[in-house]
């Protein structure tokens, strides 16, 4: 009995090799297909790895001894990296440019906490964030230099695209979602129009345009810095994409909440504000988080009407002459740095759809 | 009762007035936009419409399918440029769809080391922005060696800083863009009118395109030249064949890899859709894998994939517009060339937004015509 018993408890090595058995070997076609596309893939990674780690210079005296390394020559971020994240901002203020960064990484990694997720502390998470961001960076408000926008670059310029774009869509897309199932025709018809004609543009034409051609269109006085043009004619582009997830949210809503909310006396509003929208975000959340994602990738569209921002700043880094073999070296570290906020983004958003399927059915 | 309860009265009041507000405002904005504009065209000494159209541009670009001079008119130029978006867009769709088919296929497989590669191509190529893998393709390509070191694979194919080189028929673009055509009604021909097992049309489909490059081959190849056009390394450059331009192949490259990630994962949550009882009656019946996944899995999968995949190819048509940052020549960077050139800002954005919805508008014909046939099949 006792020896049947210690049989039958198989170690995490058997049932890892016995699973690897069943998925990778398991007849005789499988374990060819299984072997040539294993030894590919890490003749692959050891080719990287040998570029990457073992074969680089992690940092020189002089630019000369760069073409005697095997691998990547990482002095060039060692030399550029202070370029590459804060673009042109002034060298002695970059502590600033550092804490506001970590002010909008720490305001999206707070925002992945179930603990936050109520309109109230998102909102005010969300405008304290942003504003600890704008007085750092700023700086006039606080005391401290003045910097213009227009010296803002690097990493914490696409971060400030970033939450601003979402900040401002946000709310831009609800108030579109709900002009889209108004009872008014009217109103419904605007909505559709505007979010039908956003969506069938390149987010590219669409700054474009408000790079271009808004100050043709718009009175002096409103036509505001080149960035504000940008953000705003962005957030719009955001919100008509989050208006359909919002849409989508409504949707799953069944009408008795709000036949349940209005019967207890609630009225209209409260029924709306504590019943439906809740419950509307919660089912909306997955979209959400997608189109979240898309916004971070799509910042880097910036650099073409102009912007200095993270990839703008990657190209100005290897553009002098000296450092201009080591492009590899520098595509590697800002891809890397997308790569790590997209990816977790990601993977966070799957692993909140798998979790919300649980909760709600 | 002869007044009508004064609840639904005052609701009706309400509505009226908000519906006139939001008109009044967006014909303000409208109103008030144009008014702007032609204030301030005025001070700027602009005169609209679009009678440039017929002047010459005096610049040149870096690719275009047909003849094209820096006299070319406006008109011309920027049909090039809708050119140039069509093709590489279309091209796009086309790579994108099989190599997304191909990589969704594989996440979903028994095999772990497929699934392994699969799952890490995704996580790689979707999760970096699409204009930074494209300046970086780009960067790769002009680091090529020159023309004269260029890599060869076969004496074929030349890679170089200035492209790759390949082989083409000594045909005129014109009778290459027939043949094309006449190959594509012939499949469309089939495909309708003849009902022989899948095999059978796709041999004559075959055999048909063969026979009508065979054809063009006798009457339009010139005497005594050679069937096949391939590239050769005369003095410093390449001679014969076509080459493919560098900002083209980045595109291309750039597009397919991060358009497929996005396909393959369509395609995988496709697939998960498809009932295991259906599969497993498929093995019941003793039918083999690649059958199962054409005759059960894949028709199953097509009615989920469809939809999300015409949002792709969609994506793909307006993601062509990052051509501009490397300088390919399609219909955005034209359209902001000629901006800067000739400042006729208001009218160029207004064809390049016609030309958007109108490409839309025809992609999403097609994927509406093709969903409707998926649905109908099953019933």
């Amino acid at each position: 009995m006792a020896t049947a018993i210690t049989e039958a408890a198989p170690s995490r090595l058997d049932r890892t090799i016995a699973q690897l058995r069943k998925r990778a070997f398991r007849t005789p076609r499988d374990t060819a297909i299984s072997i040539v596309v294993f030894g590919i893939l890490a003749a692959a990674i050891w080719t990287v790895i040998d570029w990457a780690l073992i074969g680089a210079v992690w940092s020189v005296e002089n630019v000369d001894q760069c073409p005697q390394a095997a691998g990547a020559c990482w002095a060039v971020i060692d030399a550029r990296h202070r370029l590459i994240l804060f673009g042109l901002y002034p060298y002695e203020e970059h502590w600033r440019s550092t804490l506001a960064c970590l002010a909008i990484i720490a305001t999206v990694i707070l925002s992945c906490l179930p603990a936050m997720w109520s309109a109230v502390r998102l909102i005010t998470l969300w405008i304290a964030g942003f504003a600890a961001y704008y007085l750092l960076m700023e700086g006039s408000l606080l005391g401290l230099r003045q910097v213009t926008t227009d010296q803002w670059g690097g990493l914490s310029l696409t971060l400030f695209l970033f939450a601003s774009v979402v900040l401002l869509g946000m709310p831009m897309g609800l108030a579109l979602a709900l002009m889209r199932r108004s009872k008014l025709r009217l109103v419904r018809l605007v909505a559709s129009l505007l979010i039908d004609f956003v969506r069938s543009l390149p987010l590219l034409a669409t700054l474009f345009t408000a790079a271009v051609v808004f100050p043709i269109l718009l009175p002096g006085w409103l036509q505001g810095d080149k960035i504000w043009r940008v953000i705003v004619a962005f957030a719009l582009f955001f919100a008509c994409y989050q208006a359909e997830v919002f849409r989508g949210g409504f949707q799953a809503i069944p009408k008795g909440q709000n036949e349940a909310g209005l019967s207890l006396g609630l009225g209209a509003w409260r029924t709306f504000f504590l019943i439906v929208l809740p419950q509307v975000f919660r089912h909306a959340l997955p979209g959400t988080i997608n189109m979240v994602v898309i916004t971070f990738k799509e910042t880097a569209l910036v650099i073409i009407i102009g912007f200095f921002d993270l990839l703008a700043s990657a190209g100005a880094a290897f553009g002098t002459g000296q450092w201009a073999p080591y492009y590899l070296e520098v595509y590697a570290f800002v891809g890397l740095i997308y790569w790590a906020f997209i990816f977790s983004l990601g993977q966070y958003g799957e692993y909140l759809k798998g979790r919300m399927t649980v909760v709600v059915h | 009762m002869d007044a009508p309860p004064p609840r639904r009265d005052t609701l009706n009041l309400r509505s009226v007035i908000i519906q006139a507000v939001l008109i009044i405002t967006v014909v303000f904005l409208i109103v008030s936009g144009i008014r702007n504009a032609q204030h301030n065209l005025e001070v700027m000494g602009m005169t609209s419409g679009f009678g440039f159209l017929e002047r010459a541009t005096g610049w040149g670009y870096s690719f275009s399918l047909i003849e094209r001079s820096v006299d070319d008119t406006y008109a011309r130029t920027l049909s090039i440029g809708l050119m140039n978006t069509v093709f590489l867009g279309g091209l796009a769709i086309i790579t994108t769809t099989i190599l997304g088919f191909l990589i969704g296929t594989l996440r979903d497989a028994h095999n772990l080391a497929l699934q392994t590669v699969a799952a890490g191509f995704v996580h790689i190529f979707r999760n970096i922005p699409l204009i930074l893998q494209l300046v970086f393709w780009y960067a790769v390509l002009i680091h090529m060696p020159g023309q004269r070191q260029a890599y060869a694979l076969g004496d074929m194919l030349f890679l170089s800083n200035r492209g790759l080189g390949v082989p083409t028929l000594n045909l005129d673009g014109g009778v290459v863009a027939a043949l094309f055509l006449a190959s594509f009604g012939l499949a469309v021909g089939l495909v309708r009118y003849w009902n022989p097992p899948r095999l059978v049309r796709l041999a004559a489909w075959l055999a048909g395109t063969a026979a009508m490059i065979w054809v063009a081959i006798l009457m339009f190849v010139p005497e005594g030249e050679p069937l096949l056009s391939v590239p050769e390394l005369r003095g410093l450059r390449f001679r014969g064949g076509v080459n493919i331009s560098v900002e083209f192949l980045a595109m291309i490259i750039a597009i397919t890899l991060y358009g497929s990630a996005y396909i393959a994962e369509v395609v995988r949550g496709g697939l998960q859709e498809v009932r295991r009882g259906l599969i497993e009656a498929g093995q019941a019946l003793g039918l083999k894998e690649s059958t199962i996944w054409w005759q059960i899995k894949m028709p199953m999968a097509l009615r989920t994939i469809i939809p999300p995949l015409g949002n792709q190819w969609i994506f793909m048509m307006k993601a062509t517009t990052i051509g501009v940052a490397i300088g390919f020549s399609d219909l955005f960077m034209l359209i902001s060339t000629s901006i800067t050139q000739s400042g006729q800002t208001l009218e160029l954005i207004f064809l390049l937004v016609a030309a958007f919805v109108f490409i839309n508008f025809s992609l999403a014909q097609i994927i509406n015509w093709m969903n409707a046939r998926m649905q109908l099949k099953g019933h």
